[in-house]
């Protein structure tokens, strides 16, 4: 509520500079002799205004907004008793939580002590007071800004090309966010993680043939030895999207070569949106599909042939999620395909190539990097895919490459490590974190070997 | 290699332009030329291709009107005439690369060693591999350059070992006057040589297949006069083997090149001559306008 008024009184703040600025400019231009003799056009000085008051702000804002919890902690926690400033950070904490729920209304007085009353009184006063410094602060910082700016306003100013630098600078910022959240994933996965590896021995992890994750929680509880060998996940995510790929790569590919370079544009016009439907169904309708209809049509075939297929099989999740990632293989690769010059495809023909033959040898080679991004793509979804998984290849961490029976994922393993009740310092759901870092290497990995591939492959078109 | 989708992107920019620069025309001319015959002489004693009555359409838009035309053996036929007036779609007609263009339609007579190239049972990858085309912008494949000129033989099977191809590789790149550019880097993509050493690597490629007829439709309008010079150079030396149909801008460089003149408009073959009597002493008054400049 607070926080809105203050980000609205911004917002109007840095129109009222625009305006202003915009109208200072009019004014000191026909002062010289009219507009022309602006270095810019007014609307630039207006922008330059607007954001010189909204910028600064908004980052004296941001980071009062950071800020703010701590710095009143550390001053109500300094009024507090000896004794509780002497407890441990966590029971601290636990009590300083109780305090503020107090302030705030949400615990009556009966479960707070008097300590904790005389500190809730003096963090209310020290909220309020911040809350209008805030305000005050912020405000101030806009209109100084705003002012400085429409001061700065001299014919020879060149307001246009500062605009810009300040929206190269914007642009900058907004792309290493998406560098950092990357950077912030890593870390937290990456800390949970070696909890989890000061209990469990990595090369235990790393290279055990055996999951079972379930830890004794009594001395005398039977069926529960807790191995974490990775190994069998590992082998059955790869199973599976190996079956996926197998799939989806030369349905997709060659749906693709045929739309761009065989289809009629009718066909293509109609075949195209029903594919690209396919990508839109959730997975876990398609979990739906592998489990009831796939899965035991599956088994009955194999019965009938005298096979057994287990009625949760690799085979089944692999078969469905190839289905799902058809649309991608081949949405990605129409565009490349399309993309190569025609100035090629007439070479070809008119060296009196035929189209399948200017297709294996000259679309596809100028089109491989990007249909191996494409394929890799979707390497990486068969990968990271879990609902299908969880609904249509099963739990049990068998270490196989046979495709007919049941074989389970990292990505099911870590759902299931989660789901429900758990203990967060057990090594069973901090499993769950090492899982989630060797998923993201083994896509790392795969992205690297991708790069590599295409630079080493790639035939460059102009 | 009918009914490619994609070719279709190729007919706004190559041929949606006739009807508006057509139009365009009307300023400086008003010469009817709705039903007109060709003057001069567009017939010759020992044609290697020769047109007749030939009406080219592109979905309803009749892009060439009843040309009909004969290029010589070992001559270099050149075509001339504004934006627009049909002369790289009829070039196109005569090794049917126009084919690949689902709207268009040919109509008439084309026969290459008296046969008819559009006849039932024709093979458009035998006759390609006889009539080459080298086009308007250097269109190398992004392969090596040894790869580029091998295309050709390798499709149609016209080397037998490593020792043969190598030879075809060589010559060709010699007849295209390249080879002591290049004979070091042949494993380089093509791609990385300067324009006019890309559009003589396409003219390899396309001889390399031992063709008798070489259609060049604009070889020189992306490069520089100096690569234009050795291309014109090497046109010159080619006549000696191959028969070459040259659509140009250039009416210096037909002057230079060719042997015979064809000038087009508004997809008429408005007159055909030797060379030196198109420049000099053109006939027809639309001819004149455009050699000397008046519009085009």
């Amino acid at each position: 509520m607070q926080t809105s008024t203050v980000f609205l009184t911004l917002l109007a703040l840095c129109a009222v500079s625009f305006f202003v600025a915009r109208h200072r400019s009019r004014l000191v231009g026909m002062a010289g002799g009219g507009l022309t003799t602006l270095n810019s056009l007014p609307k630039h000085y207006g922008y330059m205004a607007a954001l010189w008051a909204g910028l600064p702000a908004l980052a004296l804002f941001v980071a009062w907004l950071v800020l703010e919890s701590t710095v009143l902690q550390r001053l109500v926690v300094v009024t507090l008793p000896a004794e509780i400033q002497a407890m441990p950070p966590s029971e601290q904490g636990l009590y300083y939580n109780q305090l503020v729920a107090y302030a705030l209304g949400n615990v009556d007085a009966s479960q707070v002590s008097e300590a904790q009353v005389q500190g809730a009184r003096y963090y209310s006063e020290l909220a309020t007071a911040s809350k209008q410094l805030k305000m005050l602060l912020v405000s101030a910082v806009a209109v100084l800004g705003g002012l400085l700016a429409v001061l700065r306003i001299r014919p020879d100013f060149r307001a246009r090309n500062h605009v810009e630098t300040i929206f190269t600078s914007i642009l900058f910022i907004c792309s290493f966010i998406a560098v950092l959240t990357t950077l912030g994933i890593v870390l937290s996965v990456l800390f949970e993680a070696i909890r989890f590896f000061q209990v469990i021995d990595i090369s235990d992890f790393l290279f055990g043939l055996q999951w079972s994750p379930q830890m004794a929680i009594r001395a005398d509880q039977v069926g529960a030895s807790g191995s974490f060998g990775f190994v069998p996940l590992l082998a059955g995510t790869l199973l599976i999207s190996f079956v996926a790929m197998v799939i989806a790569v030369p349905v997709g590919l060659m749906s693709a070569i045929y739309l761009s370079e065989y289809a009629s544009r009718r066909f293509r016009a109609v075949t195209k949106p029903v594919l690209e439907i396919l990508a839109g169904v959730p997975t876990v309708v398609y979990g739906f599909f592998a489990a009831l209809t796939v899965a035991p049509f599956l088994r009955n075939l194999g019965e009938s042939i005298g096979l057994s297929v287990a009625s949760e099989s690799a085979l089944a999740a692999g078969l469905v999620m190839g289905i799902m990632i058809i649309p991608f293989v081949m949405s990605l690769s129409d565009d490349i395909i399309s993309a190569v010059p025609d100035t090629m495809r007439e070479a070809s023909l008119g060296m009196g190539a035929t189209m399948s033959e200017t297709i294996r040898k000259v679309l596809l080679p100028a089109a491989l990097p990007g249909i191996v991004g494409g394929i890799l793509l979707a390497v990486s979804r068969a990968i990271g895919e879990t609902m299908i998984v969880v609904m249509a290849a099963g739990l049990s961490a068998k270490l196989t490459i046979n495709p007919l029976e049941a074989v389970t994922t990292i990505t099911v393993q870590i759902v299931t490590l989660l789901v429900g009740d758990q203990e967060f310092d057990s090594p069973k759901t901090l499993a769950a974190f090492a899982l989630g870092l060797v998923l993201f290497f083994v896509t790392l990995m795969l992205n690297i070997v991708a790069l590599y591939v295409v630079r080493k492959y790639r035939e460059q078109y102009e | 290699m009918e009914g490619s989708e994609k070719m279709t992107a190729l007919e706004p920019t190559t041929y949606g332009a006739v009807p508006e620069e057509a139009a365009g025309l009307d300023i400086h001319d008003h010469t009817d030329v709705s039903d007109y015959k060709t003057i001069g002489s567009p017939f010759v004693d020992n044609p290697k291709m020769s047109a007749r009555n030939v009406n080219v359409y592109y979905a309803d838009k009749h892009a060439i009107m009843d040309v009909s035309l004969d290029i010589g053996e070992n001559e270099v036929i050149a075509m001339i005439g504004p934006s627009g007036c049909g002369k790289s779609t009829f070039l196109r007609s005569l090794n049917r690369m126009n084919d690949i263009i689902p709207i268009c339609r040919v109509d008439g007579d084309i026969k290459l060693d008296g046969e008819d190239i559009y006849g039932t049972g024709q093979d458009t990858v035998l006759l390609r591999a006889r009539v080459g085309m080298v086009f308007q912008k250097p269109n190398p494949f992004p392969k090596s350059i040894y790869e580029n000129v091998a295309y050709g033989p390798k499709i149609h099977g016209l080397a037998h070992n490593k020792a043969e191809m190598d030879e075809i590789v060589e010559q060709s790149l010699r007849r295209a006057s390249l080879w002591d550019e290049v004979k070091d880097v042949l494993d380089k993509p093509g791609t990385g040589l300067s324009g006019g050493q890309q559009q003589r690597l396409c003219i390899a490629r396309a001889i390399a297949v031992s063709p008798e007829v070489i259609l060049m439709d604009e070889p020189c309008s992306a490069l520089d006069p100096i690569a234009t010079a050795r291309i014109e150079e090497l046109i010159d030396e080619l006549k000696e083997r191959f028969t070459i149909a040259i659509v140009t801008h250039s009416m210096q460089q037909a002057a230079r090149v060719s042997q015979r003149t064809a000038y087009f408009h508004l997809g008429k073959l408005i007159e055909v001559g030797e060379t030196k009597q198109i420049f000099t002493m053109p006939s027809h008054e639309l001819t004149e306008n455009y050699i000397t400049g008046r519009f085009g």
